[in-house]
């Protein structure tokens, strides 16, 4: 490991997601995902409206209830108790995905396990023959959002990289991908490949290539 | 005279017999009907294929009626939650069937049932193995796959209220699967807070039809689950 890539600080989830919220556009409509995605909401900024969409039936969903306003039969897509701003709306599943699908959503955010270079996202199994699979609203998201955000580390806990030639795992879409923010920098999906948008200080091109292992071009 | 009213959730599903298929409506516990499946347990029907969009949470609902013994196969998008051991432990021992849906294509097969629609090509799963066998076709420049109605004998929803024509509204996220799993079963039952009289229920408020309700039997207002 070069001194340069030891010297460097990965960013934190909170500093990955706060870079997520300053990128949305005041009016945008956006699906976040289950998991890590999660603590984007925590970030949006006030002086943009910004609607979420929860794909169990909400548009302009609010944040965290206080503990005497919890009411379980307004949840999330990972059935937590939310709130609903002035304004939101609930329907039912068909119109929920019909938004989603009908490509009516500016972005969606979700998790990944591998990112190909092509945009292809793999994020709902694994090749793991004991897991139980899983898939839920993930596949509408990724064909439907005009934008797909992926929020994710860039390597494995076995330190393999994220960022792949072909997905190994089962995909959820293809070619979806349009952004990757991770704790390596943010990385655009272009029809040259991977493109270094920004990095994290102290962590130069050449290093970043050398851990994720793949070819990250510079903007 | 009109009236789909039930004294109890028993008479609603009395006649659910073995190997039935039902849809059950609800997002988590939000719209689950807990006293509907718990009258289901109670009648025991056996080889049952259940459609719902999850697979039980904790040890009430689908969760008790998969523990019951009684599913032979379940249909659904989002089976693996922290709190879904009841089907992981079944699912894992062999004893239960999993088709795995795409909640969007789970929502559409089943408004596709109940809307007379022969079959639809979607974007959704397009090259990944949930499309795997499936007929595929290019229409404007984009690719999509073929999939089929889901249709059921019985259809098991929650509601807020209901009058004795069955129109039913909903509350909040709990309305959920409940407008469109309505829509595609032989015999539709509805559990409600309660039951008012006709015209009680503002006319444009009411989410589904009572064409499509058969049953709705009052259960009051427990908090969901």
């Amino acid at each position: 490991m070069s001194e340069i890539a030891t010297a460097f600080k990965p960013w934190t989830r909170a500093e990955m997601a706060q870079r997520i919220a300053a990128d949305i556009p005041d009016g945008a409509i956006v699906n976040i995902g289950i998991g890590m995605p999660e603590l984007v909401a925590d970030f949006l900024p006030q002086d943009k409206e910004i609607l979420l969409h929860s794909e169990n039936g909400i548009l302009g969903m609010g944040p965290k209830p206080s503990p005497n306003e919890v009411d379980y039969d307004l949840i999330n897509a990972g059935k937590q108790p939310v709130t609903l701003l002035e304004g939101g709306a609930f329907f039912d599943h068909s119109l929920s995905f019909a938004m989603m699908r009908g490509g009516h959503l500016d972005i969606a955010i979700l998790g990944a396990f591998q990112v190909a270079v092509n945009g292809d996202l793999a994020n709902w199994a694994t090749n793991d023959p004991n897991a139980i699979p899983a898939v839920g609203g993930a596949m509408d998201l990724a064909v439907g959002a005009r934008n797909v955000f992926v929020m994710m580390e860039l390597l494995t806990k076995k330190g393999e990289s994220k960022l792949v030639e072909h997905c190994t795992y089962p995909l959820t879409g293809l070619g979806c991908v349009s952004r990757v923010y991770t704790d390596h920098g943010v990385i655009d999906i272009t029809p040259e490949g991977f493109v270094a948008r920004q990095l994290p200080p102290g962590l130069d091109l050449d290093a970043l290539n050398q851990r994720a292992g793949i070819a990250i071009r510079a903007s | 005279m009109i009236d789909k009213t039930r004294p109890d959730t028993r008479s609603c599903v009395a006649d659910i017999p073995d190997g039935a298929t039902l849809l059950v409506g609800g997002f988590g516990g939000a719209g689950m009907p807990h006293e509907l499946i718990e009258a289901v347990i109670a009648r025991a029907p056996r080889d049952l294929t259940i459609i719902s969009n999850n697979a039980g949470n904790g040890t009430t609902g689908l969760a008790a009626l998969l523990a019951a013994g009684l599913v032979r196969k379940v249909v659904c998008s989002f089976p693996r939650q922290a709190d879904s051991f009841v089907f992981d432990q079944l699912y894992r021992e062999g004893k239960l069937e999993l088709e795995l849906v795409p909640q969007g294509n789970l929502v559409e097969r089943i408004r596709a049932g109940g809307a007379g629609i022969g079959a639809f090509f979607t974007p959704t799963g397009y090259g990944t193995p949930i499309a795997a066998g499936k007929e595929t076709r290019q229409i404007d420049g984009r690719n999509y796959v073929l999939e089929y109605p889901l249709k059921a004998d019985f259809a098991l929803i929650k509601a807020r209220r209901g009058d004795r024509w069955g129109n039913l509204t909903y509350r909040k996220t709990a309305r959920n699967f409940g407008p469109v799993m309505a829509t595609a079963a032989k015999v539709t039952v509805a559990q409600v807070e309660d039951i008012v009289p006709l015209g009680a229920l503002d006319p444009e408020d009411i989410v589904t039809p009572g064409v499509f309700v058969d049953r709705l039997v009052a259960i009051g207002t427990g908090a969901a689950q």
